[in-house]
């Protein structure tokens, strides 16, 4: 009766594959000379860092819907969220080089008139503190909404709906120019991070890969949260909500804590997303963007953390095939591979290939030995 | 309220609840002993949900006072705080967490640390091994530990759910209807159990089976629209004629 180990055999095999991916883009991009076969385009390099940034968001959809069962339909927001913060950082990079030349205010603002930086600009010129709002600021958002809807007991598709409501409110605050933050444009123009340019090759490749390493951490993060008994309990919420609450758990206390969790991972995801994409605008907080990450969930599998990855990285593929190749079908593909996916394969991928594996084990052991399979005491 | 007002371990007095207009409870008063078992019978809708809900801070009640040892006002309390103070609940159908194993299933009821950080960082212990161990004899489920509770059988389901009410080590335990879905058999072996907790926890009983009420051998009492309608031994209740008419028939 241990607990799960830290690296059972999914982990290991993300893991791997995630390290692949890390040694394997900087090579093909790198070193393979261009116009070989093998050679990876510069263009390539942001995309693929792009998918690894919303298999993250995935992830951090996944450990709240799958583990709690709590289906946030707004986590696009807190994405958005830390990518605006990485986002202001950018912005006070860019400094007398904008187009007006203003040492201090970015852009938009000298375009607005306006004489000052507003208050929640300052300290945004210093990486640690942009870094530590990436966390903080979707973190507290999370805090204080779910503590009010938690504390309330607002569950299922309730919940789901204000987590709309929110991301569309603040979607429509963005667009305000007086919200100091760039209105309908957004932020983009960016300059330097860290002083290295963002938009050189060797920028990018150390984005991509700190983008695998982010993702690997909070995969490692997930995994362990959920194997804990914390992610028992997270797993008896989701099953049974009020039997847990008569074992004495303070189950608002457990959504609370695993909501805010995720929001932080979601907005690590937007700030590592925002300067490979090079912009970030209050399109973001779409509400669509947000149901788009839980269908990601559903194709990979609910609940199983790899699932969340691999459903991002191939339906994020098949976006960009498509809306090239046909756009006009983009949706519907869409729409139709959800439908296909709660009709099929209710668990996703991963629990189809799980169940595959299942049966075909079960015949080489039912082949092999006379026995009746047995419950193995592991 | 710190001086025991009452030295029962559950009091409850004049506890009304009404929902719409349509009392569930009608003035109900009842005090269970430490370590005492109490039987509660009585038709559908007298009574006997609302009154587990009004004890486990799920149902707030209009009016009355329900005292927990004398000094906790369980009007005032929510689910997990009542849990916390050592009450146990048993649903009606068995409510157990059907993905987790067995193990896992005890391993959460167990009495611990329940914060969120606490469970994060919690390491398994060899006490709490051998607590689950013996927990797990006790409810005869040692062969099934690995399986997950959703395999279980029901009357299996409804042995898990004791033990799980046991691993939380409450003063007082509430069960509904233990025997519903059991063979003989098991009934007979639940009256047995539910003997056994007695001689050291308050237990309240809610059941329809008459002979299972009998095989409990203790204290019987009658509700009926919201209230009490006969108290006592199972033989002395059965024999009031208001019992027979309205509950048990003629």
């Amino acid at each position: 009766m241990r607990t799960q180990p830290l690296f059972d055999r999914q982990t290991t095999l993300v893991l791997s594959l995630l390290t692949i991916a890390a040694i394997l883009v900087p090579a093909m991009n790198g070193l393979v000379p261009r116009g070989s076969a093998l050679h990876l385009s510069d263009h390539l390099v942001p995309l693929l860092g792009k998918y690894v940034c919303l298999a993250l968001l995935a992830l951090s959809v996944d450990l709240i819907w799958g583990f709690c069962g709590i289906l946030s339909l707004g986590h696009g927001a807190f994405f958005a969220l830390g990518g605006y913060a990485m986002g202001m950082y950018l912005m006070r990079q860019i400094g007398a080089r904008g187009v007006y030349a203003d040492p201090v205010l970015p852009d938009f603002m000298v375009f607005l008139n306006w004489k000052e930086l507003p208050w929640f600009w300052h300290g945004f010129e210093w990486f640690p503190f942009a870094a530590l709002m990436v966390l903080l600021v979707p973190g507290a958002l999370a805090l204080v909404f779910g503590w009010f809807a938690f504390r309330s007991r607002v569950t299922g598709v309730y919940f789901s709906i204000i987590t709309q409501a929110m991301t569309f409110a603040l979607m429509l605050a963005f667009f305000r120019n007086d919200m100091g933050l760039g209105g309908n444009n957004g932020l983009t123009d960016f300059k330097e991070l860290l002083g290295f340019p963002v938009q050189a090759g060797s920028t990018r490749i150390v984005l991509f890969v700190l983008s695998v390493l982010a993702l690997a951490c909070g995969y490692l993060l997930c995994r362990w949260a959920v194997g804990s008994t914390f992610g028992k309990v997270l797993v008896a919420v989701r099953d049974a909500e009020s039997r847990t609450r008569f074992l004495g758990y303070r189950v608002e206390h457990y959504k609370l804590a695993v909501f805010t969790l995720s929001a932080m991972l979601a907005g690590v995801a937007g700030a590592l997303y925002v300067p490979q994409v090079g912009i970030i605008n209050p399109s973001e907080f779409a509400p669509a963007n947000s149901i788009e990450v839980v269908i990601w969930v559903a194709v990979g599998g609910r609940g199983t953390l790899a699932g969340a990855i691999l459903g991002a990285l191939l339906v994020n593929a098949g976006k960009t095939w498509f809306t090239a190749a046909l756009p006009e079908f983009w949706l519907f593909a869409l729409g139709g591979l959800f439908v296909f996916v709660t009709l099929f394969m209710p668990r996703g991928m991963i629990g189809a290939a799980g169940d595959l594996w299942e049966r075909s084990s079960q015949r080489l052991r039912a082949g092999r030995s006379p026995e009746p399979a047995t419950h193995a005491a592991e | 309220m710190t001086v025991p007002v009452t030295p029962t371990l559950l009091y409850l007095d004049n506890v009304t609840v009404s929902f719409d207009g349509f009392r569930a409870l009608n003035a109900l008063s009842l005090a269970i002993d430490h370590a005492e078992m109490r039987a509660i019978i009585g038709p559908n809708g007298a009574g006997k949900t609302t009154m587990m809900d009004v004890i486990t801070g799920k149902t707030q009640p209009n009016e009355g006072t329900a005292l927990f040892e004398g000094t906790h006002d369980l009007t005032a309390l929510d689910e997990t705080a009542i849990a916390e103070l050592g009450i146990g609940r048993k649903f009606q159908t068995p409510t157990v967490f059907e993905l987790h194993t067995v193990e896992d299933n005890l391993l959460l009821a167990l009495k611990n640390k329940r914060g969120p950080l606490a469970t994060l960082l919690s390491r398994r212990t060899n006490r709490e091994q051998e607590r689950i161990d013996s927990l797990l004899e006790r409810v005869r489920l040692p062969a099934q530990r690995h399986r997950r509770a959703g395999e279980l059988s029901h009357g299996q389901k409804q042995w898990l759910e004791i033990g799980m009410l046991l691993a939380q080590e409450p003063k007082l335990l509430l069960i509904d209807e233990p025997a519903a879905g059991m063979t003989d058999q098991e009934t007979a072996d639940t009256a047995d159990l539910l003997r056994d907790i007695a001689k050291s926890k308050g237990v309240i009983v809610v059941e329809h089976d008459m002979s299972f009420v009998r095989a409990l051998g203790a204290k019987v009492t009658c509700l009926h629209e919201g209230s009490v309608l006969a108290e006592g031994s199972l033989d002395a209740v059965s024999a009031n004629e208001r019992v027979v008419e309205v509950y048990l028939g003629r």
